[in-house]
């Protein structure tokens, strides 16, 4: 044990916070957008429009159906190739975990506008909001509320998920303490970190996501 | 105002509503009451087109409301209608209850639709619970905030659907009060209840619906008066011994 040299974390602490930096930038990001389109395609899916509903499904059955690092690979390659020019491995990462985050979130937020008792729509209708006014300021509120320690949950998945962007040689967390563990020799010391890093923040996040969903349950 | 034509509507095989034809006229209360599943409160959400009717023809104020062309939007914001389970935004105080379809339909402003919903609040004797959300009210106080959602439209129609069925005893009162009021300022109303204080009071017309068919539309004192059908006695009966 006294082989363990624990300052390599200390000396390096700018360069892992920049790639703390970055994870964090990704999943915030990544939620936003994925909860956007994801809100996007669950409205579809419940309007029932004849074709873009059933596109809605289709696009949602597809991207679950695969797996993220795949999604991660072919938007790396696609991505330049469909604008003509790089976009450098954060753009093309993020459109991929947006695109495959709004899978997951448009079946979450669709169970959580079904969630909401049919009389509220009925409310809303008469006094005379239309559709799209009945779901924003009547059902979505009550949808995202309920929503709220299941979000928080994917989230949580979706931090530890960026950790695949290794792939494509993006410089997150990971990749920038495993830059340093190599150069310094010191592999050990420097995965025992990035560990109790991804466990604290995980740990305190579902912990704070329980706390929600006891909140709400009274 | 309302007129009622033929209507019929099926759930599938299964008839809901059966050549249904009334009335109801401006400043009119027209009661109706019937057995559970006879189709009462599909009626009544046909003349606001929550539900949609298959032959015949509804008119509210001039327009079909069984007519693609027709707005509903506009039409249901000129009709109020209150809910047996209340149906209050439970996410939103009760004023801004009041105060939501002021705004994002009818256009007005944020004040004025503050100041309107204030003096309705008052109306229904709620001042003081304005700024509670449903979950802290009784179920009588929900209801009268229901009642003051529709008329902060300035509706010319007022359609209730068993308002007073989910409420204990104490509370049907508070929320009848409020209805009578309203009947004796002259406010149009269809009602489903089966309140016949109510209706002896203040309703000018009853019809009594069973198995999707209107079978009994009366004035209230011929209704009352035992001439009519046997199944409407039977029905008078039962509820009026309770
Ligand atoms: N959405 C629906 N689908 C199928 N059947 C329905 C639906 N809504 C109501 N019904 C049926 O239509 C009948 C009349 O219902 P309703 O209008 O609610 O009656 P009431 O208000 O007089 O009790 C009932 O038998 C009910 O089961
Ligand atoms: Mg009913």
């Amino acid at each position: 044990m006294g082989d363990f040299d624990y300052s390599v974390i200390f000396n390096n602490i700018p360069f892992l916070v920049d790639g703390l930096k970055v994870t964090f930038l990704l999943t915030i990001l990544a939620v936003i957008g994925g909860m956007v389109l994801g809100t996007i395609l669950a409205l579809i899916r419940i309007a029932q429009i004849p074709i873009a509903s059933w596109l809605a499904a289709a696009y949602v059955n597809f991207f679950r159906s695969l797996p993220l690092i795949l999604v991660i690979f072919w938007l790396y390659f696609l991505v330049p190739l469909f604008l003509g020019r790089p976009v450098g491995s954060f753009y093309s990462v993020l459109i991929a975990f947006v695109l495959f985050e709004a899978a997951y979130y448009s079946e979450i937020i669709r169970a959580g506008i079904s969630s909401v008792r049919s009389g509220q729509i009925a409310a809303g209708r008469a006094i005379g909001l239309t559709y799209p006014q009945t779901m924003r300021y009547i059902v979505l509120p009550q949808a995202f509320r309920s929503m709220v320690p299941v979000l928080l949950t994917q989230a949580i998945v979706l931090f530890q998920d960026t950790s695949l962007v290794y792939v494509v040689g993006l410089k997150d967390f990971l990749v920038s303490a495993e830059l340093i563990a190599n150069r310094d020799q010191r592999l050990v010391e420097m995965f025992v970190f990035v560990a109790i890093v991804y466990f604290v923040f995980c740990f305190a996040g579902s912990l704070y996501a329980r706390h929600l969903q006891k909140k709400l349950a009274t | 105002m309302i007129s009622i034509s033929n209507a019929s509507k099926w759930y599938g095989d299964f008839q809901v509503l059966n050549d249904c034809t009334t009335h109801v006229s401006k400043g009119e209360v027209v009661v109706v009451c019937g057995p559970s599943g006879s189709g009462k409160s599909t009626l009544i959400k046909c003349v606001n087109g929550l539900e949609s009717i298959d032959k015949g023809k509804i008119m509210v104020d001039g327009d079909v409301v069984n007519d693609k062309k027709t707005n509903l939007n506009i039409l249901r914001s000129k009709i109020g209608m209150v809910f047996q389970s209340f149906e209050l935004f439970p996410h939103m105080s009760a004023l801004d209850n009041v105060i939501l379809g002021q705004i994002k339909v009818l256009k007005r402003s944020e004040d004025e639709a503050r100041a309107r919903a204030h003096d309705l609040m008052a109306q229904v004797g709620l001042s003081e619970h304005a700024g509670k959300y449903p979950a802290q009210l009784s179920g009588g106080q929900q209801q009268r905030v229901a009642i003051a959602r529709g008329l902060a439209m300035d509706p010319i129609a007022l359609l209730f659907d068993e308002p007073t069925s989910a409420l204990d005893p104490e509370m049907i009162n508070d929320v009848l009060d409020v209805m009578v009021n309203l009947a004796q300022d002259g406010m149009t109303m269809m009602v489903v209840t089966h309140e016949m204080g109510f209706a002896q009071k203040v309703a000018h017309r009853v019809v009594f619906m069973d198995e999707g068919c209107i079978v009994e539309d009366a004035p209230t004192d011929q209704f009352f008066q035992a001439q009519g059908s046997e199944r409407a006695q039977q029905f008078l009966s039962k509820i009026l011994t309770h």
